[in-house]
């Protein structure tokens, strides 16, 4: 059962097979079997879920029933729950349960998808190996000893090893593609403002996007359509119809024009995750896609104007972890500033202080300029780039992450090889574009993930040039060894 | 040494929306502390600010009216700065670009003349919540009642050159929000307050001198005391060989003083940025015809209209214009006399105005209302009573003793105009007062008016004045 699509899933509780309370179950039974070894949650809500499970039967006998009704799912720690913990990933928040859903729980929740639980990742969702965690690392099902990718480590560790068919996931600069390709899975983060950041809290709120993990596109296209949509509570939501993203998905995709960004397959790429990614340009070119070579000359640019933005807006952000009305305090503390440093001081890890401090540095007196204001101008470089480069094409493709999943510990002392692992996600943050990324191939058993960036709204489009791939290749039903049945 | 002071002024006046800047609660003053705060005031993890579009609209209105430039694009920024009060951390305001840039407002001077004063720009803001330092014992109490109420932030080039001039500047900011129903201006609740800039300089040169930024000044009163104090205690310290530190005073209303606040409180490093939260506002033209069409007669123009309308003087008309209740009291007096602007002006701007003083009411207040001081200066008008037994009606109005009509016939004031009665307590005045007669017939004429005098005692002031001299003169001149 825990293989099936979704679709398959939503024919079998119409077609009475089984009640969403026993495929609730079953995914409780492989999160007990399975999580001692991954830690991909941080919290499980089993008896909220079997009473949304039911909740869910009711609905299906009731013939009230859209694709997710009765569908389990795990959701980012990272999105306001009412009642249960949302932590994102930081002793901050270790005991901070919302009043209030975000607007993608409730929207889940309406739709009748059952939360099995919060998933673990990395601490405000800053970082790239799920290692910065207050609860600990996930563990790539494909390699325990690896990192999953972060910061949505915990979701994309769960669907690979099936802990539910589905997952959400938040990606400020990667943290849903780059995940998705180190354990195998698809993953897609959509155009800035699709999906409402209302309740979803904020690491970096002019890039933070929230998005769907599954199995495959089709499967993630089900998620992210009962994600996404306008809210008129962020301001930054976009307010145009939503489309239908299952109906794209069997398009033909003869006449597709492909870009393969040069600054993309350059040093410092690993040599089998680019013969990997070469396959899938020829397998793409059999389906009738046309390809041509393009460039995006500010490419190595968005980095650097990352590491400022993203730390920038953090640094704000996160000033309301105060200890005054919520969230961790120190104890006993002298007077005010006692309350403040200390509770901020021992609240957050290391990688959070550091952007704290970058961001706040850039963002100072006689720096803003220099760096605030700079980067900012290299984003609107970056996102020129892009809007030529869809002149041009149709989608562009390229490896998710330069190399596959890195041992547990490998690159926590070096901030800097860190963040260039995400050396191909950033610029999309930037741009606001949709990307999306798929599995397709391996290196030395590990997963490669290939990545395919859209024009801004196409995730239909992207959506059905993955899901044409997914049908003649099967990259996307493989199962780690292990967790395989 | 002969010393110019230089003064701008930025007025802090909280727009009278129903609801937040950013967020749905209610704005009402007064509740239960933190009894009107909702997520997104009290900062919690994930919420989002929303703006709200009255405060857009009302900003617009004040921009018009200032013949300021409403900005078709303005940006949001984050003031970032720790204080408990302060939910996230940051306060959304607007730094480079604000709403509202580059206007003007007269103000009438003591001389008689008038003075142009810039208003640099107006822009929008979330107020902070409130610190409690009393009742906790040692402890602090956060109420975020007010915590995202809306403001706008006035801010005037230095062009005042006394605490008087600021003072009138700061009566016609606050007259005028409160003609366009943008800010209630109640000072004690702390909705209209301001932050004075003063410098000193001698007369004649060009450059301004250090400044000092006096906080939160909260009444006419305390802003023209603060201000001199401020002016003499530069000067002195000049005078003195000593110099003017640029810093951040308290204005102590007690010992009237200023005095600096500590130095912690005011190094900051505010780093502002754009709030990437908000989208930025952008105004185009049909909304701000819009708001054209929806303005009232402001004040200036209200004046002039009296002036012209009613014959009054431009002080009287400036008075009677002072405040938008005031003016719309007066005019509606007006109304209910059936014309005569002028004894409307004077019974509003005398008798009423007295009365109010001594009872310290203000005119939404008025035990007297324009209906009825209307009604009472119609029977002045109609000759049923004298203007001075009209002060006696009046007083017995305020009393609460009813309408003019009412007090009239219950105390019998109505004035006597039947000749014959008049001419009958004439004739026993002149019988009584033989030898002033004599001395009146001899060229005495100045004596007329204590003859009129006896009369009204005699009729106990219910005759027509005009009247008595009438038939005085005639029977005196034979």
């Amino acid at each position: 059962m825990f293989q099936k699509t979704i679709s398959e899933l939503a024919a079998g509780l119409r077609g009475n097979e089984y009640s969403s309370e026993e495929l609730t179950r079953c995914f409780l039974e492989r999160i007990e079997r399975f999580d001692g070894q991954l830690n991909c949650l941080i919290t499980l809500s089993a008896e909220q879920a079997l009473s949304e499970a039911r909740e869910a039967d009711r609905r299906l006998r009731a013939g009230d029933a859209g694709p997710l009704t009765g569908i389990p799912y795990l959701h980012k720690d990272i999105f306001c729950t009412q009642g249960v913990r949302t932590s994102c990933g930081s002793r901050m928040l270790d005991n901070f349960i919302a009043p209030y859903d975000a607007t993608v729980s409730e929207k889940l929740k309406a739709a009748g998808a059952v939360m099995l639980g919060k998933t673990n990742m990395d601490e405000f969702a800053m970082g790239s190996s799920n290692e910065t965690s207050f609860y600990g690392p996930v563990k790539n099902p494909w390699d325990t000893q690896r990192v999953p990718g972060g910061s949505s480590g915990g979701s994309a560790a769960a669907v690979a090893a099936r802990l539910a068919p589905l997952a959400t996931g938040t990606d400020t600069g990667g943290s849903i593609r780059q995940p998705a390709a180190l354990c195998g899975i698809t993953g897609i983060k959509p155009t800035y403002g699709r999906v409402s950041r209302y309740g979803m809290i904020a690491f970096a709120s002019s890039l933070d996007q929230g998005g769907a993990f599954a199995a495959s596109a089709a499967d993630a296209a089900a998620l992210l359509q009962a994600m996404s949509g306008f809210d008129p509570r962020d301001s930054t939501s976009l307010e145009r119809p939503l489309e239908d993203y299952s109906a794209e998905l069997e398009r033909d995709l003869a006449g597709l024009t492909i870009g393969l960004p040069k600054e993309y397959f350059g040093d410092g790429l690993d040599a089998g995750v680019a013969a990997a990614v070469a396959a899938a340009v020829e397998e793409y070119r059999r389906l009738g896609a046309e390809i041509r070579d393009i460039s995006l000359p500010n490419a190595a640019l968005s980095v650097p104007a990352y590491y400022v933005v993203a730390p920038a807006e953090c640094s704000s952000n996160l000033s309301r972890m105060d200890g005054v009305r919520f969230g961790y305090r120190c104890e006993n503390p002298r007077d005010l500033e006692d309350l403040y440093v200390r509770s901020r001081g021992e609240g957050f890890g290391a990688e959070v202080k550091r952007r704290i401090l970058v961001g706040t540095y850039a963002l100072s007196a006689g720096y803003y300029d220099a760096y605030y204001l700079k980067a900012q101008q290299v984003r609107r470089l970056i996102r020129d780039d892009f809007t030529r480069a869809f002149s041009e094409v149709d989608v562009i493709l390229s490896p998710t992450a330069p190399a596959p999943a890195f041992r547990l510990g490998e690159k926590a002392g070096d901030p800097v090889s860190m963040y260039l692992s995400d050396i191909y996600t950033i610029a999309v943050n930037l741009a606001g574009l949709p990307a999306l990324s798929i599995p397709a191939g391996f290196v030395d058993g590990l997963p490669v993930g290939l990545q395919l960036i859209g024009n801004y709204f196409a995730e239909g489009r992207l959506l059905n040039v993955a899901h044409r791939y997914q049908q003649v290749t099967d990259w996307h039903r493989r199962l780690p060894a292990g967790f395989a049945d | 040494m002969q010393w110019e002071a230089v003064i701008g002024l930025e007025i802090h006046a909280q727009l009278a929306t129903r609801s937040k800047i950013f967020s749905g609660a209610p704005t009402a003053y007064g509740a239960a502390p933190n009894t009107q705060a909702c997520a997104v005031d009290l900062g919690l993890p994930g919420v989002l600010p929303v703006l709200n579009a009255e405060v857009v609209r009302m900003a617009a209105k004040f921009g018009l009216a200032t013949h300021s430039t409403v900005a078709p694009r303005s940006v949001f920024a984050r003031k970032n700065y720790f204080y408990p009060d302060l939910p996230k951390g940051y306060q959304i305001s607007q730094f480079e670009l604000p709403v509202v840039h580059g206007g003007y407002l007269d103000i009438d001077l003591e001389d008689g003349g008038s003075k142009r004063i810039g208003i640099t720009r107006a822009h929008l803001e979330e107020d902070a919540g409130k610190s409690l330092h009393e009742d906790f014992h040692g402890e602090t109490g956060i109420d975020l009642n007010r915590a995202g109420t809306p403001l706008l932030e006035i801010v005037s080039e230095p062009d005042m050159r006394s605490a008087a001039e600021a003072v009138a500047y700061m009566k016609k900011i606050h007259a005028l929000v409160r003609y366009l129903e943008i800010c209630d201006g109640n000072m004690q609740e702390g909705s209209f307050r301001c932050d004075a800039n003063v410098s000193v300089r001698p007369l004649g040169q060009a450059e301004f001198g250090t400044r000092a930024e006096i906080k939160n000044i909260n009444s006419f009163r305390f802003v023209e005391r603060a201000i001199n104090y401020e002016i003499e205690r530069q000067i002195d310290r000049l005078e003195g060989g000593g110099e003017i530190v640029q810093e951040t005073r308290l204005y102590d209303a007690d010992k009237n003083e200023t005095r600096p606040m500590r130095s912690k409180e005011e190094a900051n490093d505010y780093r502002y940025f754009p709030d990437p939260d908000l989208l930025p506002l952008e105004i185009d033209a049909a909304f701000i015809e819009q708001v054209a069409a929806s303005l009232p007669e402001l004040p200036d123009a209200r004046r002039d209209r009296f002036g012209a309308e009613y014959g009054l003087s431009r002080y009287d008309a400036g008075v009677l214009t002072a405040s938008r209740e005031l003016a719309d009291f007066f005019e509606q007096t007006v109304q209910a006399a059936g014309g005569e602007g002028k004894l409307a002006a004077n019974w509003v701007m005398g008798e009423l105005a007295g009365q109010l003083n001594k009872e310290g009411r203000d005119i939404t207040a008025s035990p007297v209302g324009a209906q009825q001081l209307g009604g009472l200066l119609r029977r002045i008008s109609d000759g049923t009573i004298s203007g001075k037994i009209a002060k006696q009606v009046f007083e017995a109005m305020w009393a609460g003793e009813g309408d003019a009509d009412t007090v009239i016939a219950a105390k019998g004031l109505e004035q006597i105009t039947d000749s014959g009665a008049i001419e009958q307590a004439v004739r026993e005045v002149l019988a009584a007062n033989p030898t002033q007669v004599e001395q009146y017939q001899g060229g005495q004429e100045k004596l007329l008016g204590y003859f009129v005098g006896q009369v009204m005692k005699a009729t106990q002031g219910k005759a027509n004045p005009g009247e008595v001299n009438k038939i005085l003169k005639r029977l005196l001149a034979k």
